[in-house]
């Protein structure tokens, strides 16, 4: 634990400008959502929000965003675990290669996505194959926040995995514990409020996704139009107060699951091997 | 070491977790460079240096030549206070700096045009009555980069300058430096390859930015297009070869981006 320090210099004026700058740049433009939505009736905003389009594209970006988080849980799981305890060649770029959706802009992910998933593509030939039409589908919006939901699993999993104490696993082996009796009931606790945190980060961020989802997913109303292409919609409309309206909503969600994961970190904190 | 798991569960383990990233990342990230260079060389050089393709350069590397800076600045400066001091409420304003991660970027761009747009923006009239053009224009570009890349370099630089303590900063400080001096000679040599990394990262989300941007750009071909707007442009004429050409640049800046990351990290791991 640091000490309250008064040596150092600065305090006043870094702290003042971090505020401003906040201010400015974050707090002041995301007050005017709920500014906007307040100069709307509660009839009008219920209204806009309930509009069948609008609880559609609820229904995909909520549910998708789950879906591909679920995916990302157990699959970020096997990465990290892979990565962290096992050796094989190539492994540092395998590591690389897992922060490509944070690095590669939406757009190129969403168009490279779309042609690889496409009926004539790579994998989606393979796919038609068997009956499956991934691309201008749900399914294809499952793939895209999938992708870009995938780094973070891993990169909150795999500093924990490391970290865990051997001896424990050792001493549950020499008391007569399977393998997959250690894994269960020593290595996954431990691991848990990690994979958890990085299962929700995930989703928050599957939720407002927008540029690798609107090439593959195909943009049908009631079908395949996320909430966020929603509000874009609603803007080229020239309705503010709408494309407002869902933005609150969505907002609401974000802040729940901000709010879990900074509880989860806690949690994490005092229980997990991670500081 | 404890006993690791018979070869066959590992090859198997190694297997499936390759197999998914093989899928999601891999097949994808090639197929940018196969898809642009499917028409052959000429073709793709073609498509990335037309006027529209070169405006669109020139502009990102405008928004990026501004917006990082600024974040800069701000992630230094934020870190300093959050790392060195001890003061109420610090997991309250880290979690607001956080706010551009949890936020969509559609709404991000929404925000701007409430507060900047012609059209219902608070801001709108008095801008429009002095003829000063924000949305639809770069400064509206600008501020939407500055806005989801607020976090990046201050998130890299909390955690790292916590963990270095300020011992040495106060021995600096105990022995006459200043500020600055203190800052420059003593914790930027400590703090130097997670604030490059920090950049990098920063840098990569600032040039490539698209749901944010789209929202304020107004998609004027060769004039607010910036480069993953004018790979979207293309994309929906169906000129996919042009499109991939184009995407390809930012995808090889994205890998560059990783490598740095990479090679950093075991810098710092040495």
């Amino acid at each position: 634990m640091r000490k309250k320090n008064r040596v150092l210099p600065g305090f006043g004026l870094t702290m003042g400008f971090t505020l401003v700058y906040l201010g400015l740049v974050v707090l002041i433009p995301l007050s005017m959502v709920v500014v906007s939505v307040s100069g709307m009736t509660l009839k009008d905003f219920i209204g806009t929000v309930t509009d069948p389009r609008v609880t559609a594209s609820f229904e995909l970006s909520f549910g998708a965003s789950l879906t591909a988080a679920l995916i990302n849980a157990f699959a970020g799981l096997l990465v990290a675990w892979v990565l962290v305890r096992y050796e094989f060649y190539g492994q540092e770029v395998v590591d690389a290669l897992v922060d490509l959706p944070f690095a590669l802009p939406t757009a190129v992910g969403g168009i490279a996505l779309t042609a690889v998933y496409a009926e004539n593509g790579l994998i989606g030939k393979y796919l038609a194959l068997v009956g499956i039409k991934a691309a201008f589908t749900r399914l294809g919006v499952v793939i895209a926040l999938t992708f870009i939901g995938l780094p973070f699993v891993v990169r909150t999993v795999q500093p924990v995995l490391k970290d865990l104490d051997r001896e424990l696993e050792e001493a549950a082996r020499s008391l007569g514990a399977g393998r997959w009796q250690t894994f269960r009931r020593v290595i996954f606790p431990a691991i848990m409020p990690a994979s958890l945190t990085g299962f929700a980060l995930a989703f928050a961020r599957a939720v407002g996704e927008y540029g690798s989802v609107v090439f593959i997913s195909g943009n049908m109303p009631m079908k395949t139009e996320i909430a966020p292409l929603v509000i874009m919609t609603k803007l080229e409309q020239f309705d503010v107060k709408g494309a407002a309206a869902v933005a609150l909503v969505m907002l609401i969600v974000s802040f729940f699951v901000l709010l879990a994961v900074n509880l989860l970190q806690w949690w994490n904190g005092r229980y997990g091997t991670a500081g | 070491m404890s006993p690791a798991e018979p070869a066959l569960i590992r090859y198997i383990l190694t297997g499936v977790a390759l197999l998914f990233l093989g899928l999601f990342l891999l097949i994808p990230l090639a197929a940018v460079f196969v898809q642009a260079f499917e028409k052959g060389v000429a073709v793709y050089f073609k498509a990335v240096t037309e006027p529209d393709a070169l405006a669109a350069i020139r502009l990102t590397l405008l928004v990026a030549a501004i917006s990082v800076p600024l974040n800069l600045l701000f992630g230094v400066v934020a870190s300093w206070a959050i790392a060195k001091f001890d003061f109420p409420g610090k997991s309250l304003l880290l979690t607001l700096i956080d706010i551009p991660f949890a936020v969509s970027p559609v709404i991000a761009g929404l925000m701007f045009v409430l507060l900047f747009g012609a059209r219902g923006g608070v801001f709108g009239p008095w801008l429009t009555a002095h003829g000063i053009k924000i949305i639809f224009a770069a400064p509206g570009i600008v501020i939407a980069t500055l806005f989801v890349t607020f976090p990046f370099i201050a998130r890299e630089l909390v955690p790292l300058m916590q963990a270095m303590g300020s011992e040495e900063e106060e021995a600096a400080v105990v022995l006459g430096a200043n500020g600055l001096q203190t800052f420059f000679l003593v914790t930027l040599p400590n703090i130097k390859w997670g604030l490059l990394y920090g950049v990098t990262l920063c840098t990569a989300r600032a040039m490539g930015e698209f749901g944010a941007v789209s929202v304020v750009s107004g998609h004027i071909r060769g004039e607010t297009d910036t480069v993953p707007l004018h790979v979207e442009t293309l994309y929906n004429e169906y000129n996919f070869t042009a499109a991939f050409a184009v995407a390809s640049i930012l995808a090889a800046v994205s890998v560059a981006a990783l490598a740095a990351k990479k090679i950093m990290q075991l810098k710092v791991e040495r």
